[in-house]
């Protein structure tokens, strides 16, 4: 009964997302090469890398994220100072202009992954919905390679 | 011109030139240096700490002498920077191969809190086995800290958890303990690769 209601409540979903009405901005948001690391348990924070690359003539402003692999996912920036000490800070709002990408990699901006709800384990995939701030959403699949993976190659 | 006026102009050429080394002494290695131009690793024979290591064994200073060091900071809480680090220095020896049999590799925690031996153990099993991990107290990484001229800092997050700033750069001391080169944070392999080099020579 439980699973037909789950299968219910994502066919409802489903078809009022679809039935959202769409929106020239984050509709020409194409987002390329997501990658993550996969995790030691659950206590440590993860973090996602991706290229989001605006194919459309205005400007998208990325507002957040939603998984349900994390409680509390946010776009953080790491920063490394002139005396090479690295930091890191919520990015805020992030715009994308026409034609431009952002690339989300290790070093730089990185979707961080507070509060795990289970391991992030290799092989595996999660889906992650971007925010911007038209309203629209994009879901992407992100696949999680090994822990000492480099970039989306591994 | 007089002859005066030229004397005139010779001495102020003089003081002007006397002012600037001062200045410059005043900036560069006195006590106006910033902490950057001043923040060199010591030579691991003049540092004094105990840490253990992630197989749970006493290991200081002195147990680096007699091999070349690679040396960094960090945490194994931390989902970007860290894992970017040990992933590349993984790489670099990978590279190296069989050069970089023998050499040093050691990861040292600034969250000895949460980075217990049996947690720093885990998590550098997932790199080249080449890199140790230690911990201690939290006086002891405040000394080893020192003596490498790191920084770091606790941060608090959003639901009560917390972060850590520190220094990313990779420290690098040849054979007898002298500090030789780092390699900055995210360095690409075509510099850190030849700077590692250098240090086995």
């Amino acid at each position: 009964m439980k699973t037909i209601f789950y299968g219910l409540m994502a066919a409802l979903m489903f078809t009022s997302s679809a039935a959202t009405p769409t929106f020239a901005g984050s509709e020409s948001v194409v987002v390329e090469d997501a990658w993550s690391r996969a995790s030691v348990g659950v206590n440590r924070p993860g973090a996602a890398y991706m290229t989001i690359r605006n194919t459309g003539d205005e400007t998208v402003t990325l507002t957040g994220l939603r998984t349900d692999l994390a409680m509390m996912p946010d776009i953080h920036q790491t920063s490394t100072n002139a005396e090479g000490v690295s930091s890191m800070a919520p990015a805020g709002e992030i715009e994308i202009a026409p034609g431009e990408a952002v690339s989300l990699e290790p070093g730089g901006l990185h979707a961080m992954l507070m509060h795990l709800q289970r391991p992030m384990t290799e092989g595996e995939n999660f889906s992650v919905i971007l925010d911007f701030s038209d309203g629209g959403e994009i879901a992407v699949e992100v696949p999680i390679l090994g822990i000492a993976a480099r970039g989306p190659e591994g | 011109m007089t002859g005066r006026t030229t004397l005139k102009c010779a001495y102020a050429g003089i003081a002007a030139i006397a002012l600037t080394l001062a200045v410059g002494w005043w900036q560069v290695d006195g006590p106006g240096a910033s902490e950057q131009t001043e923040r060199q690793p010591f030579a691991l024979t003049e540092m004094e700490f105990s840490l253990s290591d992630h197989e749970g064994d006493e290991v200081g200073p002195e147990t680096l002498i007699g091999r070349p060091t690679m040396v960094f900071f960090g945490f194994t809480y931390c989902p970007d920077v860290c894992p970017t680090t040990l992933s590349d220095i993984s790489g670099w020896l990978d590279d190296l191969g069989e050069d970089a049999e023998g050499m040093n590799v050691v990861f040292i925690t600034v969250d000895p809190e949460r980075d217990t031996v049996e947690a720093i153990a885990e998590y550098v099993g997932y790199f080249h086995p080449s890199i140790r991990g230690w911990t201690g107290t939290q006086e002891e990484i405040a000394r080893a800290a020192q003596g490498f001229r790191a920084r770091y800092e606790r941060v608090p997050t959003d639901g009560g958890d917390y972060t850590m700033n520190h220094t990313a750069s990779v420290f690098l001391f040849d054979i007898e303990g002298r500090f030789t080169t780092m390699i900055d944070y995210h360095e690409p392999r075509e510099f850190a690769v030849p700077k590692i080099r250098r240090t086995l020579d």
